[in-house]
């Protein structure tokens, strides 16, 4: 039998921890959806997403209600569009009316967001596929629940330069379109190197073509909870330290598969993953940072950060792994600037800088995430910054991603609010000198060797 | 058998337990376990209760002992027990 203590602890973790489900995810592949048509492309793609996700939502609060835990978001990822919209799409303005399409979708599903608006490249782009690349400072400026994806390198593939060089304007333009909502729009974009197929996490979540039909796909979270647990071991040793990190992860993606199983199970959709991740927001308490500096550390960003949470990544899926029956999508630490208020107390105080983080997405997911920069960067900066972080996922055979906002009118040190769950971000300045010449070059960085290790 | 955890919390007074319980036996539900503590001042008390016999549904129960909490001045929470046995058992 059940302990009134135990009791308590979940529900401590739920009222005063900010312990929640982030996301239930609803994969739908599109691929039936191709059609030489584009109007008969459209009314199919959005028949499919309006049949599946009719539910999403009911199931979601039901779950919630009768667990008594939050499931923030429900979403939905679809097959990437550059696919679905390969043989009916001849402009940039056709691949935007699928945007639209996705977006009344989602609308209609009454989820948050719909991931998908994306491009697989991490070798070469086909015509469609830049043609979507093309069309998504558009669709991001007219849509407001689509989120787009581009995948740029594996480690497999090395890393395609020529979309690095193109995502630069791309990110530029996006910032452009949407400057009147603080460049809003690039929120919404993510490039990653080694993206995963089962991402449930936005911006950056697709269903990738590996995947079923349909699938469910959750993302758990508790920043909070781990804070909390490591306040009551305070002083001592990393294996204390390490041993309180894996059991409350543990604790965490436990309610994650519950959730998933349960949303599984109602919905008759086959479960594929939890994602194990220590996903931030903006709320007190509910922050990545905060835990670094509960290890002790003054500010995230101070010596030390990067080991502190290369442990703390490792111990969350040590943990989370044997909680679950399936582990996938990104899992890991989150560490987005504009998402986590003790991320945004370090920036303030000077303790953290890009290179810094830079550093730390070596060790964690994802990468450069949810950063404020100047307005004025020009694009090929913005590709250089691009291309270092790929390099990392590369190199080192992990997911890596950049998501950063060059604010058009403002500069370092100006506040932007992005509102919600996107929080709110002081402008970081980047290094101001050129690599023009390296991203100018054009082609490709061949896929790294898998031996010689060092 | 599906259970269901409810859960009590606040500022002890006279009356809860049988405020709760009158509830539950008014619609069938039966208590399996009970147990009850102060904790830091604070009324807690805890029920697993069995709900197959009653004629409501989780949601219409949930809200019910939800306006009871607020008449009473506590918290009450009906949540059902996999969350806890998933959270605490292998």
């Amino acid at each position: 039998m059940l302990d009134i203590f135990e009791i308590r602890e979940t529900n401590q973790m739920i009222e005063k921890e900010n312990l929640d489900v982030r996301t239930i995810t609803l994969g739908i592949s599109l691929l039936d959806c191709v059609d030489s048509d584009l109007e008969t492309t459209r009314r199919k793609v959005f028949r499919k997403i309006y049949e599946a996700s009719k539910n999403l939502v009911n199931v979601g609060e039901e779950i919630a209600r009768e667990y008594g835990i939050p499931i923030v978001n429900k979403r939905i990822s679809v097959t990437p569009m550059a696919f679905v919209g390969a043989s009916c799409c001849r402009c940039e303005e056709d691949f935007i009316s699928l945007a639209l399409t996705l977006d009344e979708a989602a609308e209609r599903a009454g989820v948050n967001f719909i991931g998908g608006y994306s491009a697989l490249v991490s070798k070469g782009m086909t015509a469609a596929d830049e043609l979507l690349i093309r069309s998504v400072p558009g669709a991001l400026a007219r849509t407001e629940r689509v989120c787009s994806s581009v995948n740029l390198g594996s480690t497999r593939t090395g890393i395609n330069m020529d979309g690095v060089k193109l995502m630069g304007e791309v990110i530029r333009q996006t910032a452009e379109n949407t400057k009147d909502r603080d460049s809003l729009g690039c929120a919404k974009l993510v490039v990653f190197c080694n993206a995963p197929d089962d991402n449930p996490f936005m911006a950056g979540a697709f269903h990738g073509v590996t995947e079923a039909e349909y699938i469910i796909n959750v993302g758990v979270s508790g920043p909070g909870v781990v804070k909390k647990a490591l306040e009551k071991v305070r002083g001592e040793n990393f294996e204390v330290l390490c041993e309180t990190i894996k059991k409350t992860a543990f604790k965490v993606t436990r309610v994650g598969q519950l959730v998933a199983r349960e949303a599984s199970r109602r919905l008759n959709i086959p479960f594929g993953i939890v994602d194990l991740s220590l996903a931030p927001t903006p709320a007190i308490g509910d922050s990545v940072a905060d835990i670094l500096c509960e290890m002790g550390l003054e500010y995230a960003g101070a010596p030390g950060t990067t080991a502190a949470l290369a442990l703390l990544n490792d111990q969350v899926k040590k943990g989370g792994v044997m909680a679950s029956s399936y582990v996938g999508g990104l899992s890991g630490a989150f560490i987005p600037v504009s998402e986590d208020q003790g991320m945004i107390n370090a920036v303030k105080a000077g303790a953290l800088t890009l290179e810094k983080l830079e550093a730390m997405t070596c060790v964690c997911s994802v990468g450069l995430d949810m950063i404020a920069i100047p307005g004025d960067t020009k694009a090929s900066t913005i590709s250089g910054m691009i291309a270092d972080e790929l390099a990392i996922g590369m190199i080192n055979q992990k997911t890596t991603a950049v998501r950063i906002i060059p604010v058009i009118g403002k500069g370092v040190g100006e506040m932007v609010e992005f509102g919600g769950l996107l929080g709110y971000a002081p402008i970081m300045p980047v290094n101001p000198f050129s690599c023009d010449g390296f991203i100018g070059r054009g082609g490709r960085i061949p896929a790294p060797i898998h031996s010689f290790k060092n | 058998m599906k259970k269901t955890i409810i859960t009590v919390v606040g500022h002890d007074t006279v009356g809860i337990i049988a405020k709760v319980c009158t509830y539950l036996a008014e619609n069938q539900i039966n208590i399996l376990d009970i147990s009850q503590t102060i904790v830091q001042g604070y009324f807690n008390m805890m029920m697993i209760v069995d709900r197959k016999l009653s004629p409501k549904s989780f949601a219409e129960t949930a809200d019910e002992l939800e306006r009871l909490g607020e008449e009473i001045g506590v918290i009450i929470k009906c949540q059902r027990e996999d969350i806890f046995k998933s959270m605490h058992r292998l």
